[in-house]
């Protein structure tokens, strides 16, 4: 009985103040947004299919994004850093280690508990330094930057790692795909339809699993800490954990972005950690709304598909419109475009927002 | 001999990293300083400073004339967006900081598209000079010395000058100064522009060693960013001597290591700096002498 009332407590914390949607109405949509994300692959090519993977690969970033600085309020500019690190960690370990076994899915595991572990000594410096807003910005994005031009002098053959070599500029290929092991051959998954439904899986447990982390207590604290740092310290709350808790979660998942884009090109470079890679994950979470989960998603993949539309109708002109969007977002709807378009038409939404303002 | 022209060039690399860190950091550290606003556009400021006068020396300028007109369209472009985007921000630094990182996409991608991938420099004049077999560019020592002329005025504009009262008045109690008579949003203006000149000064300065392309602002604002966060808000209590210091640890591990492992050391030392001292040597200084 007791483990009956964990579990519904436990699935009580997929709706609650932290995350918008509830009720039938929302859980409906959600099938039926799952449903057609489901049965996409019904009525297009393999090979479309697979490319549109590229679009999940980038959201666990955006959702870790989401978390650190929608909900926790720590400005973290440097979320690439932890995506490069992870891309090269699932490179080095599947080149060294092979592709058998599952061992791919080892190596997954291991680089994105090695960004995290990254992430977990950062945040020890920069949270219990107690830096915060704009210096957290930009310490975050100084180690982004270090590590690209750490990463693009490796170019000469000493710079390898086992037999994996690291190649500078040009980045790092050659990785295996991730790979299932099966009874009567692997099942390697290039980018197709089979990589699509897994993607689309570890999206929908992670969306899921942070609704409830938010609705937490931890989740709950977070936002405290987000509203007012000083209240939350003086009622007993030690801050710096919390911070440092969202922290290493959300570069986590930056890192799992930065293992399933690896997996899924066979390919790292790295300006996967410049200036303007940095810069996107930022204009993803602020246009959709960056203090909600489900906002946050649907604001990347939407930004995504007009960006990836614009690279190829006019590549040049992509970043400038992403900059104007960003620029145009911040002063016209500082808390997202979904959230404040939202707010005309829904009252929550319109209380949610009046409580951000305020 | 040998350890005197070992000295000499520690000294010499010292002084060039300090140079570099000075001039890259102060317009960052007096619009932070004085408005707590990071610009992350700085190093699109340094680029317009760059490309201004390259442009104008190559249309047969003298030097230091189309460096100082970089620093003046730099810093009229910086006051324009304070008062076109910024000042709309001031309630919410957070946010200002977003803001700038977009228009740095777009200045960025913007120079990229309308000049082409790069634009032809002037070289680096006056040559060079020999000190125990090693041979020095006597244009890096013309660079310390701006590093150092740069400071001393800013030094003589903010204590000596009626607009460096006035601003330093608005940023210590800013309804205070308005009530008295100051325009508090012109003064903002003004030591915005003073930032992204300095930032375009810095531009000017370095544009004839470099090679000049859209992303040339990068390449300054990593070291520009950590010589602020270890220096602090005040630019003389503590961008200068963070640049001092920091050089100094620059310079060692160059030399020791090469380039990137400076680089490296530069970022860890910063790590290791504000766990030790959140407000950077300016809160270190200040607490000291209260």
């Amino acid at each position: 009985m007791a483990s009956r009332n964990l579990l519904t407590s436990t699935l009580g914390l997929l709706e609650g103040p932290q995350t918008l949607g509830k009720g039938v109405g929302f859980w409906s949509g959600f099938l039926v947004v799952l449903a057609l994300a489901c049965a996409y692959p019904l009525f297009a090519d393999g090979y479309d299919v697979g490319n549109n993977v590229y679009f999940f690969n980038w959201a666990f970033m955006a959702l870790g994004l989401s978390l650190i600085w929608g909900y926790g309020g720590a400005l973290s500019f440097g979320q690439t850093a932890f995506f490069g690190v992870a891309g090269y960690a699932y490179g080095v370990l599947t080149i060294n280690i092979g592709d058998a076994y599952g061992l791919t899915f080892v190596s997954l595991i291991a680089a994105v508990g090695l960004s995290a572990l990254f992430a977990a000594v950062l945040g020890y410096f920069l949270f219990f330094g107690r830096i915060s807003g704009v210096f957290l910005g930009i310490v975050t994005l100084s180690v982004t930057l270090v590590l690209e031009r750490f990463m693009s002098q490796t170019a000469g053959p000493e710079w390898a790692i086992g037999s994996a070599r690291l190649n500078g500029f040009n980045g790092m290929g050659g990785m295996p795909s991730l790979t299932i092991p099966w009874p009567g051959g692997d099942i390697v998954l290039y980018p197709d339809v089979t990589l699509y439904y897994l993607t689309l899986a570890l999206l929908v447990i992670v969306y899921l699993a942070l609704r409830m982390l938010v609705n937490s207590r931890f989740g709950n604290v977070l936002v405290a800490i987000r509203e007012n740092p000083q209240r939350a310290e003086m009622l007993g709350y030690d801050i710096r954990r919390y911070q440092l808790g969202a922290f290493v979660v959300g570069s986590g998942l930056a890192g799992l972005s930065g293992v399933l884009y690896t997996a899924w090109g066979n390919y790292i470079t790295p300006s996967s950690m410049g200036m303007s890679a940095a810069a996107l994950p930022v204009v993803w979470v602020a246009v959709g709304g960056r203090s909600d989960l489900t906002t946050t998603l649907f604001g990347t993949l939407l930004v995504l598909a007009g960006f990836q539309y614009l690279t190829i109708y006019g590549s040049q002109y992509a970043l400038v419109v992403m900059g104007f969007l960003l620029v145009v977002t911040i002063l016209a709807a500082p808390s997202g475009i979904f959230i404040t378009v939202g707010s005309l038409f829904s009252k929550g939404l319109r209380r949610r927002l009046a409580r951000e303002r305020s | 001999m040998d350890f005197l022209s070992g000295l000499f060039s520690f000294l010499y690399q010292t002084g060039d990293a300090f140079a570099f860190l000075v001039l890259s950091a102060c317009g960052l550290a007096v619009i932070f300083g004085m408005m707590g606003v990071i610009n992350l556009a700085h190093g699109e400021f340094i680029l317009c400073g760059a490309y201004v006068s390259t442009t104008a020396a190559r249309m047969g300028l003298p030097l230091p004339l189309s460096i100082c007109l970089g620093a003046i369209v730099a810093g009229l472009v910086g006051m324009l967006l304070e008062r076109a985007i910024i000042r709309h921000l001031y309630s919410r630094p957070l946010d200002t900081i977003v803001v700038t990182w977009g228009i740095s996409m777009i200045a960025t991608q913007g120079t990229l598209i309308l000049l082409g991938s790069s634009i032809a420099g002037t070289g680096t004049p006056f040559g060079s000079f020999a000190v125990g077999g090693y041979g020095y560019s006597v244009y890096r020592l013309v660079l310390m010395l701006a590093a150092v002329a740069t400071l001393a005025g800013l030094w003589l504009i903010f204590t000596r000058t009626r607009f460096g009262i006035l601003a330093r008045a608005t940023i210590q109690v800013p309804h205070i100064a308005e009530a008295l008579g100051v325009n508090t949003s012109l003064i903002y203006s003004l030591t915005f522009g003073l930032g992204a000149a300095l930032a375009g000064l810095c531009g000017g300065l370095y544009a004839p060693t470099m090679t000049l392309v859209p992303t040339m602002g990068s390449a300054f604002v990593v070291e520009a960013f950590v010589t602020v966060v270890v220096g602090g808000a005040d630019i003389f209590l503590g961008t200068a001597p963070a640049a001092a210091i920091l050089a100094f640890v620059k310079a060692g591990l160059t030399s020791w290591q090469g380039q990137l492992a400076g680089q490296i050391g530069l970022l860890v030392a910063v790590i290791v700096v504000i766990r030790i001292l959140p407000r950077g040597l300016t809160g270190f200084i200040l607490r000291e002498r209260a």
